[in-house]
């Protein structure tokens, strides 16, 4: 294919002092495609962006963007891309044309161009009726609007959105996304960040699940979720409504069960793996075999427990899934250890010991 | 070049919006100043700014007549329409000590029995002055004043006293008693003409520290703060030379700093009657190159400094001693040999010097070449170090 490389990515790292919060990552994106970078807080999805961005210096490796080296020809990349970063690059003193107008001269636009500009994104991203009030006065979501207006002043080649749907209602996460679809199908080459699921799914032809500062697995959704279907595994979901620590507890002394999400008080979503792969704790038990047993196994001990099971239910796999197969814990952890009770420990340790 | 220049353009006029549409900030803006004359100005002791101090004469002489003199000269002393003192009576020396202990009195004059007497009899009399050494700048005032009130009127006793011996004299041996009493009397003459007016003092100094402060905390605080709320990014990642960051972000601290200079200098003309003697274009040139000898300095605390607080306080740390240093409340020649030593490292003494020769002794541009060169020199070396490394330090 001859396809047009926008972006080539070559083990990218940043260190933050002995910390590596980027670490070798590499991926291309054709022109005209939407990247994602799926991940939990702290993967280093920002830190990337801002590295392809010319905002943070890599400490090895380096990427090409529209053609031109990153790291010896940052003032030509500059002129190639777009960022919106999560943190909105607004003034709240200026009013949203006065906001347009200063980043447009300080890209080195005409004045015409600018206005015609201001007037184009305005009107397409429906923010002309504000368009001179004082962006202080605007919701997040309007200056969110304003803030993609800006970004998209010089029209890149590349444009980066870091969580650009982060803290916005459903409705202007909804005509964000489709706004980003547009700006696919007009050939701008995307590469957004974002922590949900359902975000990168519904928006790129690539994700990257990174973890830690390392990407785990490149590939479309499909191809994604394709790698655990592969490999025999099931994922269930278990709906109890006397759920208590001991049954999680006996769950996951069976071999072959890889992961227990707390979904909520009463729900468990449990991931096993078929063949021996699961018996790497060696405690004995019974053989684990195909899905099936291992499916029964869990029923047989959660009712052995005491467990009321009011449904029960083969799930299609998830990018979480995926995320918590390849990581061996779950993509929201640190929201979840947030709920009180002693459920996340034993989660966590559940996690821990299956993951050794 | 040009194009840095019209960049430099646009982020000046960005902050300079910015600042003057948020009320709160334009009025402390305004306000900042004001205070500042007014707490120097009216707080700062003025050369004789005793008035109304209450002190206590203990009178052991009883009905003596010289005693009497004596206190009554001391209720007379009076400066701009009030007294300078308030006088109480107490019956002992020790009576006195127990009132200063209480406050209730800032010193005591003690005369002792047999004052009136002494004198006439020919003899040298003694009076004793007691301070209260907690206040020892009231103290040392009222030691000095108390002094003189005495030493006028021994003086005056002398002279009786020589003039009733001259008169019995055959011949005139000593001509005017006087000259004789006091030989040579001082008078004063300064370079221009008028009263010594401490805050003619003061003025310089709180003009230049207003300007030169308000510059150097906008300047490092703007950046960090743009920095922390994300805009920085914005401007960043636009194909600008990064100088041009650096000079939108001075030229528009120094349209705020000067503005605030010049309302200083107006206020102590028309609150304070602060004369400017020399040339307001030399004054303007002084705060320019003063303003400039400190732009390198901001730009290096604020490339380093990741967030606004951190900004503010290593300014903070560096403006305390800066403000006393620098001579702005105090006259340098006053301090210590080290400490003028160290008021000769810091660019503020400078411009303070310079304004202090234009404003004060109407200096030309002949008389403050020093202040000048030394002043460009400080902001030319500073610039040439904190330039590069902002731009280094910018995109860690
Ligand atoms: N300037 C910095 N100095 C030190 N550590 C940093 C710096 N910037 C980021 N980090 C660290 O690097 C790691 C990655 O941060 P990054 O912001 O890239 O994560 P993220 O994937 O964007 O997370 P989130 O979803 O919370 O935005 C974090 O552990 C963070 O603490
Ligand atoms: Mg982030």
């Amino acid at each position: 294919m001859s396809e047009q490389v926008m972006i080539e990515v070559e083990n990218l790292t940043r260190k933050f002092g002995g910390f590596v919060a980027v670490d070798h990552v590499s991926f291309a994106v054709p022109k005209g495609r939407v990247f994602g970078f799926l991940g939990p807080n702290g993967a280093g999805k920002s830190t990337t962006i801002r590295m392809l961005t010319t905002l943070l210096r890599p400490t090895a490796g380096t990427a090409r963007i529209s053609g031109y080296d990153l790291v010896k020809e940052p003032d030509k990349v500059r002129r190639k891309i777009g960022l919106v970063s999560e943190k909105l690059i607004v003034y709240d003193r200026l009013t949203a044309r006065e906001n347009l107008r200063l980043f447009g001269r300080l890209n080195h636009l005409p004045d015409d161009i600018i206005r015609e500009r201001t007037e184009h994104w305005l009107r397409a991203l429906k923010m002309e009726p504000w368009a001179d009030h004082l962006a202080g006065t605007f919701s997040t979501g309007m200056k969110q609007r304003v803030n993609i207006a800006r970004a998209l002043l010089n029209m890149p080649e590349v444009l980066f959105l870091d969580e650009p749907t982060l803290g916005l209602d459903p409705q202007t996460t909804r005509s964000i996304r489709e706004f980003i679809q547009d700006l696919r199908s007009q050939g701008v080459t995307i590469v957004l960040t974002t922590h949900q699921m359902y975000e990168a799914e519904a928006l790129c032809d690539t994700i990257g699940i990174i973890d830690r500062g390392r990407m785990v697995a490149v590939g479309t959704s499909s191809e994604l979720k394709k790698m655990l279907n592969g490999d025999g595994t099931a994922v269930i979901d278990l709906e109890i409504p006397n759920l208590s620590d001991d049954m999680v507890t006996a769950i996951a002394e069976v071999p072959s069960v890889k992961h227990i999400g707390h979904e909520t008080a009463t729900r468990l979503r449990v991931q096993t793996v078929a063949g021996t792969a699961g018996g790497a704790s060696g405690a004995g038990g019974a053989d684990p075999g195909a899905p099936g047993d291992t499916i029964g196994q869990v029923l047989a001990r959660l009712l052995s427990s005491g467990a009321r099971l009011a449904s029960v239910n083969m799930a299609e796999p998830t990018l979480e899934d995926v995320f918590v197969q390849l990581t061996g814990h779950e993509m929201r952890d640190e929201v979840q250890d947030k709920v009180p009770s002693g459920r996340g420990h034993s989660r966590q340790r559940v996690a821990q010991r299956v993951a050794r | 070049m040009r194009q840095t220049l019209k960049d430099a353009f646009e982020i000046a006029w960005k902050d300079l919006a910015d600042f003057f549409r948020d009320r709160m900030r334009l009025i402390s803006f305004i306000i900042m100043p004001i205070f500042m004359m007014v707490m120097t100005g009216y707080i700062f002791p003025s050369q004789n700014s005793l008035n109304g101090v209450s002190i206590a004469v203990v009178n052991g002489d009883g009905g003596g007549a010289a005693a009497s003199r004596v206190a009554a000269g001391l209720e007379q002393i009076e400066i701009g329409g009030t007294k300078s003192f308030n006088l109480l009576s107490a019956s002992s020396a020790d009576e006195a000590k127990d009132l200063i202990r209480q406050g209730r009195i800032s010193g005591a004059i003690v005369i002792p029995a047999g004052f009136t007497q002494g004198i006439m009899s020919g003899k040298q009399a003694q009076v004793t002055i007691i301070t209260d050494q907690s206040n020892p700048q009231v103290s040392a005032m009222l030691g000095t004043m108390l002094e003189k009130v005495v030493d006028a009127f021994s003086t005056k006793v002398a002279e009786e006293k020589l003039r009733a011996v001259t008169a019995m004299a055959p011949v005139p041996l000593l001509g005017d008693p006087d000259a004789a009493v006091r030989p040579f009397v001082v008078r004063q003459e300064g370079i221009v003409a008028g009263e010594p007016n401490y805050f003619q003092f003061m003025a310089p100094g709180i003009m230049a520290m207003v300007v030169v402060m308000a510059v150097m905390m906008g300047l490092a605080g703007a950046i960090a703060r743009e920095r922390e709320i994300g805009t920085l990014d914005g401007i960043l990642v636009a194909p600008i030379n990064r100088l041009s960051i650096i000079l939108g972000k001075t030229f528009s601290q120094s349209v705020r700093g000067f503005t605030q200079g010049a309302l200083v200098l107006v206020l102590a003309v028309l609150l304070f009657h602060v004369r400017v003697y020399g040339s307001l274009l030399l004054v303007a040139l002084l705060l320019v190159l003063g303003i400039f000898s400190f732009v390198g300095l901001g730009i290096l605390i604020s490339a380093f400094a990741s967030e606004q607080e951190t900004a503010m306080t290593i300014l903070m740390t560096l403006n305390f001693p800066m403000m006393f240093l620098s001579g702005a409340f105090f006259p340098v020649q006053q301090m210590p040999e080290i400490m003028r030593w160290l008021s000769r490292l810091i660019p503020l003494s400078y411009t303070i010097q310079g304004l202090r020769k234009v404003m004060i002794l109407g200096a030309g541009l002949g008389a403050i070449t020093t202040e000048i060169a030394v002043l460009a020199g400080f902001g030319l070396v500073t610039l040439a170090i904190a330039v590069p490394a902002f731009s280094k330090a910018i995109t860690r």
